[in-house]
This record gives C-alpha cells, structure tokens and sequence, in this order.
C-alpha cells in the first residue's frame, strides 16, 4: 500500500535578518489511506508548518513531500493548484466558509472550481452532506450554523470529490468539548472510509482519536506513539497511571 | 472507591443477590473496576451490620438484599456530597520525576518523553473504547479518564518546557547532559518562588 502523503527528510528554514530560523528538521513521516495521525508540540514546534507544507501550500527548504504520489517540489504553479484542488481538503481553526453561500453551495465549490457544473456539483454536495448525517444543514448560510455545525460543514467540504488527503489544523479550537467531538468523530470515520488525515492539536483528547500521534519540538519530532513496550509492571489497560 | 455506595446505589431499583450486585457493578462501569467476590459479600455483610440494607430469607441458597430507609439517606448523602480530591496524592509518576530530575544518570527528557507516549496510548485506547458513545454511564466514566490522562500530558508539557527555561537561557530542549541535575535544582527552586 503507498502512502497518501509522505514527508521525507523534510525541513523549513525562514530567513529573519542575519539569522535563520528553522522551524522543521528532518522530519519524515508516511501516512496511510485510512490513516489518521495526530502532531502534538507546543506552540512554536513547527505544527502547522508541518501542516502548511503538507498541503502545498509552503515548500519545503529540504526533502521531499509526496501527495498520491506525487513530489509537490517538482511540480509548476499549475499543477501544484490542481492537485491542491483535487486532492487536498484542509480544515482550519478559522472558520472559512464563504458567508453568501449555503452549506451546500461551500461544499459543492470546490467541485464548480475544478471545472464540473453547478447542477452536477451541488446534487453532489447534497448527497455528501446526507451522508454525513448534516442533510438539514443544506440550506443555511454559514451565520445560521453553530461553531460546530460549520466545522462539520468544513470537513465535508474538504472531503468533497475525490479528495483522500484531509490536513486539519486545530479544527475544534474554540468549540466546547462535546461540540468538539462530533467533529472529530467525523474527521475519524472520514478515515475509516479510507481518507488519510493529519490533525495538528494541542489537546490529547482530540489526538486520541488518532490511529498514531507524533510529537514535535524545536521543529523536530522526538517521539511518536507505537505499540506498548517500555511500561513499567505489567501493563494493565484499566489503568491509567 | 466507595463500593459501599455504589452497592446502595444498585440496590435502588430493587432487591438483588451478591452475584447479581457485582455483574451490575462491572457492566455499569465496563469492567474497569472488577471486583471480588470476598469484596462484595464483606462490604454487604457491613451494610446489613449498620442497618443500611435487609437481607430477606434465602431462596435457593441465594440471599437477597434491599435498600433499608437508614440505607436510602446514606445514598441521598453521598450523592450530595462532593468528592474529596487529595491535596497531594501519592503519585507514581511525580516520584519518578522528582529523583529523575536528581539523578545524575537519568535523562529526565526521556523519562517525560516515554510517559507522554505511554499516556497518549491510553488515551487512544480510552477513545476507542468510547465506541459511538451509545452507553452514557460508561462514556462519563471513560470522559472522566480522558480528562486526567489529558491532563497528565500538560503537565508533562509544562515539565519539559521547565526544564528546558531552567536549562539555558536559551530555552533549548535539550540541556548538556552534565547540567542535568543542576537544572533539576534549578526547577526546584523556581517552583518555591
């Protein structure tokens, strides 16, 4: 199986003056079809440019990344656009939607942007949103939806067409803890139908949905979850401490 | 625990036998507290003593116990009562961290990376015991979970971040392997200020 996305080796300096500032180091991480992997770090640890590079939407200053596939640093403007298009759906804290359009309008643009028409794209926003148990949002504008309403609303418009790479970043930030749920069980049985995400989070709770969590500092990552073999005493799952 | 409690408060809906008192207990909390035969019999043995549940005649070698009105007070108490949290509870992993942070031969950044991961585990496994959430007794008692392993990875967070202000001004992650302990002092006494 090959990997949606692929970091390899990848880094990030920014030129500040007379100095540089790395924000990532050799970072390289592969994530699966169906897989979703959560970044935890603090802030300053290279989260969300891991997320923005991802995404195509910084370039890496080292490495490689490689959607589908596809090594975005060898690609032109163009087709970088297109692929961003095609197969990168993005949900962010800041809630995006397009005021003057209807959820179903936000979800089917996407779609009319990469060329397929009005009728064809909104019938395929509303068979989307009926799917995510958010039919009877269809017809509200983004000011009649509660916060989490619209980051539902968010996620099925990044998932729209045939997008299998979802990057959120710190999608639930100011939702309260159940409104932030639904969100993130949406975002989990987006990859259980075999979208691949990447969630950046400070909060453990919302990484625990994660199939496998990393851990950045300083920009590099330090650590990651993998299956129990350095607990002290025998591991008991009823305990937590 | 309160087992005490938890046996009065299953004895609300209706009579119920030792061996029907501990399933119900393990189903309504999923089996994260099992317990022991000897541990249901004694603590209803304790009840019947301080009049807070009647045992009726057996039937068919079993013994069924009811809530008695001395017995309903003592759980319309304990539900109006909070619950006490230790000031200083003893804990695990903070023992570990204190003579970590002492030892000369420890790296304290590996110790709180490991348990952060460790921690995390759980987590992941508390959520997929979540399911869809279906059960509301026991996704508030797996929410109760998710909320102090959430809180253990802050606090290891702030441990790190601590620990890497105390060891350079700089603030980096990782101080020179030589300055370990004194950093570790250095913690010590910014907490006291």
């Amino acid at each position: 199986m090959s990997a949606t996305l692929e970091l390899q080796g990848v880094g990030r300096t920014y030129p500040t003056g007379h100095a540089r500032v790395e924000a990532l180091a050799d970072v390289s991480l592969a994530v699966q079809p169906g897989e979703l992997v959560a970044v935890m770090g603090p802030s300053g640890s290279g989260k969300s440019t891991l997320l923005a590079i991802a995404g195509g939407l910084d370039r890496a200053s080292a490495g490689r990344v490689l959607v589908d596939g596809q090594d975005l640093g060898a690609l032109d403007a163009h087709a970088l656009a297109r692929l961003r298009r095609r197969s990168i759906g993005y949900v962010f804290q800041e809630l995006n939607l397009v005021a003057t359009l209807t959820a179903e309008e936000n979800v089917a643009l996407p779609l009319e942007l990469d060329g397929l028409r009005p009728r064809a794209a909104a019938s395929q926003a509303g068979t989307l949103l009926g799917a995510l148990g958010l039919r009877e949002l269809a017809g509200r504008f983004p000011e009649e939806l509660s916060g989490g309403e619209q980051q539902r609303v968010a996620i099925a418009r990044a998932v729209v067409g045939e997008r299998r790479l979802l990057l959120a970043d710190e999608p639930t930030g100011a939702l309260d803890s159940l409104t932030g749920e639904t969100v993130l069980r949406l975002l989990r049985r987006q990859c259980d139908a075999g979208c691949a995400a990447v969630l950046v989070t400070h909060d453990a709770r919302h990484a625990a949905w994660a199939d496998r969590v990393v851990f950045l500092r300083d920009g590099r990552m330090v650590d990651q979850t993998a299956p129990a073999d350095d607990l002290d005493g025998p591991h008991d799952p009823r305990v937590l401490t | 625990m309160s087992v005490r409690h938890s046996l009065l408060a299953l004895l609300e809906r209706g009579p119920m036998h030792g061996y029907g008192l501990k399933s119900e207990f393990e189903a309504a909390t999923g089996q994260l507290w099992p317990l022991n035969d000897g541990q249901v019999y004694t603590t209803l043995t304790r009840l019947e003593r301080d009049g807070l549940v009647e045992a009726d005649t057996e039937t068919d070698g079993q013994r069924s116990y009811r809530l008695t009105g001395a017995g309903r007070q003592e759980l319309d108490a304990w539900f109006s009562r909070a619950v006490r949290r230790d000031l200083v509870p003893r804990q695990e992993l903070a023992i570990k961290l204190i003579f970590a942070v002492r030892s000369p031969s420890a790296d304290v950044h590996q110790v709180i990376q490991r348990q952060r991961a460790a921690t995390m585990r759980s987590l992941q496994e508390l959520t997929r015991l979540k399911g869809d959430g279906d059960d509301l007794a026991w996704t508030l008692t797996l929410d109760g979970l998710l909320f102090q392993g959430e809180a253990e990875v802050r606090w290891l967070d702030l441990c790190e971040a601590r620990l890497a202000g105390a060891g350079s001004p700089g603030g980096r992650a990782t101080p020179a392997k030589g300055h370990r302990a004194e950093a570790g002092e250095r913690v010590r006494e910014g907490g006291r200020r």
